[in-house]
């Protein structure tokens, strides 16, 4: 053996892990969001004026991202709904992607939810045409019967194009969210009559959803009550729907035909045929899972805004929800904790940008550098970091 | 004498207790939402008289930007609410209706609301519309384009037997129309067989379509060309060509000095002065609020002497001085003609509906003749004149 080669630094390489114990696995990723938020503070502190790396300063800025979604009963309700709809959105991406089915469509499905909605409640809830003016709860349910379905139209004419014609379902659903974007402008103008010389639409008051919450203990003053007023409780509805759905979509994920089904032709065709599944059949009809899904959130969205925007009824959450489902392993529990993260960083940046009146871009080099450590993490959830000597691994390799 | 008028400030100080039950000197926080941020123009306005407002004033501000016209108005306006505000206020058109279900739920705050027009039928005691009377600083542009045509004119440079203005608009609505229309009605006054033509875009801001239809202006044979859009793209169209330009929102005179005589703008600071003044006193906002050139919201900016006729600023100093008086009406029925024919009735879309149904008289008679009464805030403030008058061509429109 030449002395000469041998290294008394330690050498690192890599090991692919054993299945990691999962509560080590949260623990890592936990670190990455803490080191992420570190980061944030000190590059803030390199570029923002008002911000400096001291103690005090520090606890300001991180109270500002804890102050975006906590301090106040409206802005926890907010959190929990804008929480619920980014993880409905999630929650639809989940099967088809554990098919290997790249569903990049989700803003266009959602987007169209919304639209047949709005629709829904401008023509039968008295704005379109005055001599139609349907009661709040069945117009409430046929908005819902409309998005559910154009969410499922949406989705459904890549996974039949895939199914017959084997096209590329990654760039066809990826166009399909163009149409339907520029669908919404068109009705907007040709449709909505409502409009007005901006290109937005006004709110729509008719199709509420019934008042279930009127009160709840507050957490601004401890020990009083809060009046929760109608367009709150809409919020909570909301919460309260992806809930079950969350249940509902891991039940069907682990305990299901469908679910298992899924799995198999997400890890082999070939071995799904084999076996007897129809991998044709099982592309569209979790497509169809996927696209009512997308729906429902659409309706979700329609719910509370009672409007359409082009730009800002969904606002990139379609892509947002990829990550949100990617980061949990497709699994619906785990996604609650995900979105819970994503939607944190969103409302907490844009305190940020408000309260040092700072550029809202920086705020999204935040969200970045938080997202960046936690995905990174990923690799050691996968892999593990050895250091050695060279002698050692000489020893190791005879 | 002493005795009575100490009576009479005990009593007006018992009644405005009585009335308002406010505490003398309310502290004001106001709130701001912008559709986009400080690279945007027309937010750059309203962000510019903000701070104007906040250092005068000597209050506390808290700016949300680029808050589209969405749900995520009413959050962030309720959130402002929470957060202590007693006065929101949002920029954009399409935010007014969220702006209204905020102000339902916080009773005590006051939401302003700029270029809306529902406060007037809404009748909710804190929410308020507000616009100025810009066809008043676009007739003073419109005098300063017609002594330029006249200039022209006398030099034998026109490009035609008449002179001819062109006109770049956004969108065939009534603010645009209320716009182009005192332009040329400015221009008339001074400059008799002037016309003009006008080239819709169909978008407030697109760089490339407004300059495509400047250009097609000057092609057509216009003299002078102003617009009402917010890029540079007219403005430098002129440039090129060297054709004379009236602007608007602010001057161009940096990248457009051989060509730019004058621009009009809004000032929003009056506005949000007057807002927190009476917050701060504790009495009531106006549902209708109209800024004019008296109160200093509409302005014009500096003559550009390198492109202007010679004389322009004391003209249009003088014209100013009537407006100010209130001797000259912009939209004078006398001036021009619809179809031939004088107006002497006309309904206008005033209460907003689905069907935009004509629901107003808004031609008024007072002592200097009879007018049409723009942006009159007993009724709204937002514009509403829509009329087509002769001499002015459309060449094409956009809604």
């Amino acid at each position: 053996m030449d002395a000469s080669k041998r290294s008394f630094l330690p050498i690192p390489h890599l090991a692919k892990r054993e299945k990691m114990n999962i509560f080590a696995a949260m623990g890592i990723r936990v670190l990455a969001f803490v080191l992420g938020m570190l980061v944030c503070g000190i590059v803030a502190s390199l570029l923002v004026k008002d911000i400096s790396f001291n103690w005090k300063s520090m606890k300001s800025f991180y109270y500002c991202f804890y102050e975006g979604s906590f301090t106040t009963n409206r802005k926890l309700l907010a959190y929990i709904k804008d929480l619920a709809v980014l993880l409905c959105i999630g929650l639809a991406l989940a099967p088809a992607f554990k098919m290997r089915f790249w569903n990049t469509g989700a803003e266009g499905q959602t987007l169209v939810g919304v639209l047949a909605a709005i629709l829904v409640n401008f023509y039968l809830g008295g704005s379109g045409n005055p001599d139609i003016a349907l009661g709040d709860l069945p117009l409430s349910l046929i908005m819902l019967v409309a998005a559910v379905l154009a969410g499922c139209i949406w989705a459904a004419l890549p996974a039949l194009f895939k199914a017959r014609f084997n096209t590329n379902e990654t760039l066809f659903t990826l166009m399909m969210n163009y149409v339907a974007k520029y669908l919404v402008s068109f009705s907007i103008v040709r449709f909505l009559t409502n409009a007005n010389s901006s290109g937005s639409m006004k709110s729509l008051s008719s199709g509420r959803l019934p008042v279930l919450f009127t009160q709840m203990p507050s957490i601004d003053k401890p020990g009083t009550t809060f009046k929760i007023p109608q367009s709150l409780n809409d919020y909570l509805i909301v919460g309260c729907i992806v809930l079950i759905v969350t249940v509902f979509m891991f039940v069907y994920l682990k305990y299901t035909k469908h679910g298992y089904e899924i799995s198999v032709v997400g890890e082999s065709t070939r071995t799904a045929k084999y076996v007897g599944i129809s991998v044709k059949k099982v592309i569209i009809r979790t497509m169809l899972v996927s696209g009512a899904l997308c729906g429902l959130a659409g309706w979700l969205i329609a719910q509370v805004d009672k409007s359409v925007s082009t730009e800002s009824s969904v606002h990139g959450q379609g892509f947002t929800a990829i990550l949100v489902a990617w980061l949990a392993r497709f699994n619906p529990i785990f996604m609650v904790a995900t979105a819970g993260i994503v939607v944190f960083l969103n409302k907490g940046a844009s305190r940020i940008a408000t309260d040092y009146s700072i550029s809202p871009s920086l705020p999204d080099v935040f969200i970045g550098i938080v997202l960046f450590f936690i995905i990174g993490s990923e690799f050691f959830v996968n892999y593990k970091l050895k250091f050695s000597f060279a002698g050692k691994a000489e020893e190791v390799s005879k | 004498m002493k005795k009575i008028s100490a009576v009479v400030l005990a009593l007006v100080l018992c009644v405005s207790m009585l009335s308002f039950g406010f505490a003398e000197g309310t502290t004001v926080k106001l709130g701001v939402i912008l559709l986009h941020d400080e690279d945007s123009t027309y937010d750059l306005n309203f962000l510019n008289a903000v701070n104007q407002v906040a250092e005068d004033l000597g209050i506390e501000v808290v700016v949300r930007k680029n808050i589209p016209e969405s749900n995520a108005c009413y959050e962030a306006a309720c959130e402002l609410a929470d957060d202590g505000c007693n006065v929101v206020f949002a920029d954009s058109f399409g935010h007014e209706s969220f702006m209204l279900a905020a102000a339902k739920e916080y009773p005590e705050v006051q939401f302003c609301h700029a270029t809306g027009t529902m406060a007037h039928t809404e009748e909710l005691d804190n929410f308020h519309n507000a616009f100025a009377a810009i066809y008043e600083g676009r007739f003073l542009a419109g005098v300063a384009a017609g002594l330029k045509l006249n200039e022209l004119k006398e030099a034998g440079k026109l490009k035609g037997e008449t002179p001819l203005m062109g006109y770049v608009g956004a969108f065939t609505y009534a603010e645009v129309i209320s716009g182009y229309t005192s332009f040329y009605l400015g221009a008339k006054s001074v400059c008799p067989d002037v016309t003009m033509k006008v080239q819709f875009t169909g978008s407030w801001y697109d760089e490339m379509g407004e300059k495509a239809a400047a250009e097609a202006l000057i092609n057509a044979g216009c003299d002078l060309i102003s617009q009402h859009a917010d890029s540079w793209g007219a403005p430098t169209a002129c440039e090129d060509a060297g054709i004379p330009n009236v602007s608007y929102n602010g001057s161009t005179v940096g990248r457009c000095p051989n060509t730019f005589i004058v621009s009009s703008r809004i000032d929003w600071a009056p506005y949000l002065t007057y807002v927190c003044t009476q917050v701060a006193n504790g009495e009531p906002v106006d549902t209708d609020w109209v800024g004019t050139i008296a109160t200093a919201s509409v302005v014009i900016t500096d003559i550009n002497e390198q492109a202007a006729a010679p004389g322009t600023a004391e003209y249009v100093a003088g014209v100013k001085a009537q407006l100010e008086a209130g001797t000259l009406h912009v939209f004078d029925t006398a001036t021009f003609t619809v179809n031939g024919e004088a107006l002497t009735t006309y309904l206008a879309d005033v209460d907003t509906d689905a069907a935009f149904t004509a629901d107003t008289e808004v031609i008024f008679t007072d002592e200097n003749g009879s007018f049409f009464n723009e942006s009159d805030p007993a009724l709204r403030s937002a514009p509403y004149f829509d009329v087509q008058i002769d001499g002015i061509e459309l060449l094409n429109a956009k809604f």
